[in-house]
């Protein structure tokens, strides 16, 4: 993920200093790890360093005084231009579940013990994302980030129901021949 | 697999179920628990036997062997009369498609049970008005089911599954017609409203995203009920 970008996108609803940045930051995107102040400091100085923010003065609101930052032009079509690039669909994978199923296999193991025991682990989880998602306390970038992860969940276990009943044939075949 | 205290008697409670149709076994010794208020979903993939482990659950079909205690009393066993009392009384269904009557409004499809169980025609009216508000389709109640979007439908069809306050309500993939939004539209009105009057759910659906809703989850295959806690631990087979 692209911090100066997502910074860059903070900015461009006005000006702001590193502690506010890293709060919206948080409150904006509130299932992905808290950005460390060390890196939103890193990050502003080599926005400036690139001319694509700059300083806009200092602020001391009853508090220590604080840098405050703003989006420079050359910023703000920086931002257009990554925010409409098409990202790369990913052509395959790598992923533990994936690479566990098949060590099961090539080592004859119980696959589909497996991919029980981690479809009941999917569903937990999801069964918290959607409780969050549906709290009345949940903001739309809640939702949204608790939307994403539900769904990429789901994908997994798509998969993992498409792969135990290809086991179950498999051992079908096998067992008949 | 159940969360419940064994102490308490479960609200419905199915042992050993088995229920072929014609030569099909579609139920093999299907057991599964519902507690009084809970939310239950049963997954499993088409052909697993959910519908029919529903059909067992709610009354409408008797199981060929095995028994369904409904509140500790046998199901199975109860005369066709009085079963047809309990399901007016105390369950409510909803189908995929909400199989509303088409002839008739949404309040009136929503009066419809209340009507049937003695209710004067004016009060049903109100009652189904109310029930349609809850389930955020007020506006929609002289619309004819043809005329409602697909979600509306579904959320009239609830609305009607809720109206004489049932204890348990069955869903036979109330989302399977439905689009992600719509779906999530029906799934929070019906969660939130069996945890407001403490009904319990039993939920059929193949998709997870809406079995992520209930409290708690059995998965069908082939006619049984298949848990994680009884797979062997580890997919090396390693004892644990």
């Amino acid at each position: 993920m692209s911090t100066r970008h997502i910074l860059l996108g903070l900015l461009a609803g006005g000006p702001s200093h590193g502690y506010d940045l890293k709060r919206r930051h948080d409150e904006r995107f509130p299932q992905a790890r808290p950005l460390a102040y060390g890196q939103v400091y890193t990050t502003l100085q080599r926005l400036v360093r690139d001319g694509l923010a700059e300083i806009d003065g200092t602020e001391a609101d009853s508090g220590p005084e604080r840098t405050m930052y703003r989006s420079t032009d050359d910023g703000a079509r920086e931002l257009a231009t990554w925010a409409g690039e098409i990202a790369p669909p990913a052509p395959f994978v790598t992923n533990e579940i994936f690479a566990k199923l098949v060590v099961s296999i090539l080592a004859g193991g119980d696959p589909a013990a497996y991919l029980l025991a981690q479809r009941t682990a999917h569903m937990a989880r999801m069964r918290e994302l959607t409780a969050v998602k549906t709290s009345p306390a949940a903001d739309l970038a809640t939702v949204l980030s608790a939307d994403f992860a539900l769904n990429h969940l789901d994908a997994d276990l798509r998969w993992m129901n498409t792969t135990a009943a290809r086991l179950t044939n498999l051992t079908a075949e096998v067992d008949a021949a | 697999m159940s969360d419940h205290n064994p102490s308490t008697v479960p609200l419905l409670a199915a042992r050993g179920l088995v229920k072929e149709h014609g030569r099909t076994r579609a139920l093999r010794g299907a057991s599964v628990e519902l507690g009084s208020g809970e939310i239950l979903a049963v997954t499993g993939a088409s052909g697993s036997g959910k519908s029919t482990l529903l059909h067992c659950l709610a009354g409408i079909v008797r199981p060929d062997e095995g028994s369904v205690a409904y509140a500790g009393n046998r199901l199975d066993q109860l005369p066709e009369k009085q079963l047809s009392e309990l399901r007016r009384t105390d369950f409510g269904i909803v189908f995929q498609f909400g199989q509303l009557i088409p002839e008739l409004t949404a309040v009136d499809n929503v009066a419809l049970p209340l009507l049937l169980t003695g209710t004067a025609r004016k009060e049903a009216r109100e009652r189904a008005g109310e029930w349609l508000e809850r389930f955020g389709v007020r506006g929609q109640e002289e619309q004819r089911p043809g005329e409602m979007s697909g979600g509306q439908a579904q959320r009239v069809s609830l609305a009607r599954a809720l109206v004489t306050g049932p204890k348990v309500v069955f869903a036979d993939e109330p989302t399977g017609a439905l689009d992600s939004l719509a779906s999530e539209q029906v799934m929070a009105a019906l969660v939130h409203t069996a945890r407001e009057s403490g009904t319990a759910v039993l939920l059929i659906t193949h998709d997870a995203l809406t079995a992520a809703y209930a409290d708690r989850e059995v998965t069908l295959k082939d006619g049984v009920v298949v848990s994680a806690a009884d797979a062997a631990m580890g997919s090396l087979g390693v004892s644990q």
